[in-house]
């Protein structure tokens, strides 16, 4: 049924959606709030604050097990968000769908079930130097342990990988590339297709840190050729403390358990445990079942409007929003490849970006202010931080006026 | 200007005073002390902030000199930039004191401190209580000081 409304509404503009969501309906230090930290955590539209509350009402109770009915209608909400994400990013089977709390805990769960057993000295990781600290630690964590060596493909002051060096550094070494699809400080789409391509070619694992990428595009996993893809419920409009990891079944098969207790076994015994066939082997205790049916309540709006309509509203709006911001005087742009997606980072004059969001704040403009979670990115720069404006489908150009005229007055009280 | 804009331009206004900004802008001993005898690193990893606060003691215990350096908002450079004119004079019993005066001020219990002595010039930094997010900006200095007096050796942190 959503399948059939994107496509008969391809060439058409997004309606305005910001009715669907409740907390963009209210005023924040007396004005209107205009929320422009979706790149942190994005809102939720009523559709799944509903599904999690009629859940909570109605069918809660444990999953996969019980015969009562509701321990069954539970089940089927559960496994009901499965299916829906994997057509959302277009998995060859659900059984490659493994929920998470979150990107963070979908790349430990690699870092440490597909790469640890596997790695040791002389072996190395590849990430780059745009990735955020859940794209970092895990692997540091992991090298520490293993003895393996931590490899980071630069940037340039664009903030675009330097994509010679990248295949370049795409030796037989290399047990795995972890790389983001979207920079979450910069807003750099990373050209992750041909990417991959390069580490098939030797046999290199690559696992894609999606956080950034589905709230904002089309993802098609079997496409991209990705041996795994994480991603995070909270950025794609649905409950904190959910995720997902995408994974081959091949490689998931062939994985150990990542945390151990119910749910993720056959048959235990004192003397040994029989481990669950996929995907439960990977989702040990009751998991954030209400959170997960809401991720699903999150699918389906986004795939009513379709993400290719979604990512040309924003294209156009991240435009406007680079070219207002650019125009403002003493404003500097960080962050300006070719291909971007949602954010936009900046400085204004040599006003800390603390104080900006603060002044901006009181006018009712939320935006993220520091590091962004990438140290490494602003220790390139030179910054202790910078001021993001980052957009999602709720957003438009009454949304970017609003910031460059709180922007101005910023400048106005530090002149 | 609807009355809403008023206050908040009011609100603005009171925590980024006239005085603040000329702290911020033109931090007073700023830099490295030769011949320190008390220092401290204060860090706010929320947000990035790190600065190393230097206190020359005397044999008697007076604070003789004192100087900061460092990267951060607007609020936290003025903070440590005040602390300095303050704190140089007072021994260091009355410096620890008035860590306890300031951080409760701008934390706002100072109802339930003992002693409301008249912070004159730190009351500029009292803009900071409608503000809470902020107010960590306004202590850090204030906490790498009692580190430094207190001689703790691992970094001071405002939580």
């Amino acid at each position: 049924m959503s399948q059939v409304r994107a496509d008969n509404s391809e060439n058409l503009a997004l309606p305005d959606v910001r009715a669907d969501f409740p907390a963009l309906q209210q005023a924040v230090n007396g004005q209107a709030l205009v929320y422009l930290d979706s790149a942190a955590s994005a809102q939720q539209p009523a559709a799944v604050i509903d599904a999690v509350a009629n859940y909570q009402r109605h069918d809660h109770a444990n999953v996969h097990r019980g015969v009562h009915t509701l321990s069954h209608r539970a089940t089927e909400a559960y496994e009901g968000a499965r299916d829906k994400l994997q057509a959302f990013i277009n998995a060859d089977k659900r059984s490659e769908i493994i929920l998470t709390s979150g990107t963070t805990e979908s790349i430990n769960l690699v870092a440490q079930s597909f790469c640890r057993p596997k790695i040791g000295p002389g072996d190395k990781i590849l990430i780059t130097h745009l990735e955020h600290h859940s794209n970092i630690v895990p692997w540091q964590l992991l090298c520490e342990q293993t003895d393996a060596e931590l490899l980071v493909a630069p940037m340039d002051e664009l903030g675009q990988l330097d994509l010679d060096v990248l295949r370049a550094l795409l030796t037989d070494d290399i047990v795995l590339l972890a790389i983001g699809h979207v920079s979450n400080a910069l807003g750099t789409v990373n050209p992750i297709k041909e990417i991959i391509g390069w580490a098939k070619e030797r046999d290199i694992a690559v696992l894609v840190d999606g956080a950034q990428g589905v709230p904002h595009m089309a993802v098609d996993v079997q496409d991209l050729d990705c041996d795994f893809y994480a991603f995070s419920g909270h950025k794609m409009f649905g409950p904190t403390g959910t995720g997902v990891l995408y994974g081959r079944e091949a490689l998931l098969d062939a994985m150990p358990p990542w945390q151990g207790g119910g749910d993720m076994i056959l048959e235990v015994r004192l003397d040994g445990t029989t481990f669950n066939d996929l995907p439960y082997k990977f989702e040990a205790g009751t998991p954030g079942i209400a959170g997960v049916i809401g991720l699903g309540a999150a699918v389906d709006y986004l795939t009513g409007l379709g993400m290719d309509r979604i990512a040309r509203q924003e294209k156009d709006l991240l435009e406007y929003m680079m070219t207002k911001l650019g125009d403002i005087e003493g404003v500097r742009l960080i962050g300006t490849a070719a291909q971007k997606a949602s954010v936009q980072s900046f400085m204004l004059d040599d006003i800390h970006p603390h104080d900006l969001g603060t002044i901006l704040d009181h006018q009712g403009v939320a935006i993220r202010t520091g590091h962004h979670c990438a140290m490494p990115v602003m220790e390139f720069f030179g910054l202790p931080g910078t001021a993001r404006a980052s957009i999602a489908l709720y957003n438009n150009s009454d949304d970017v006026d609003r910031l460059v005229a709180a922007v101005e007055k910023a400048r106005q009280i530090f002149a | 200007m609807s009355s809403v804009d008023a206050i908040n331009a009011d609100e603005l206004r009171d925590l980024y005073r006239e005085l603040i900004l000329d702290h911020a802008r033109k931090p007073r001993h700023f830099g490295k002390l030769d011949g320190a005898t008390h220092t401290a690193l204060g860090i706010n990893p929320l947000c990035g902030d790190k600065l190393h606060l230097y206190l020359r003691v005397d044999e008697s215990g007076k604070i003789c000199d004192a100087q900061f350096e460092g990267s951060g908002c607007a609020i936290s450079v003025a903070s440590a930039s005040l602390l300095t004119e303050n704190v140089i004079g007072l021994n260091k019993d009355e410096a620890l004191d008035r860590f306890g005066e300031v951080t409760s001020r701008l934390t706002g219990s100072a109802e339930l401190s003992v002693k409301n002595v008249d912070l004159g010039k730190l009351r500029a930094l009292e803009g900071v209580r409608d503000f809470p997010a902020r107010v960590k900006c306004a202590t850090l200095a204030w906490h790498a000081l009692n580190s430094a007096i207190l001689q703790r050796q691992s970094p001071a942190r405002t939580e």
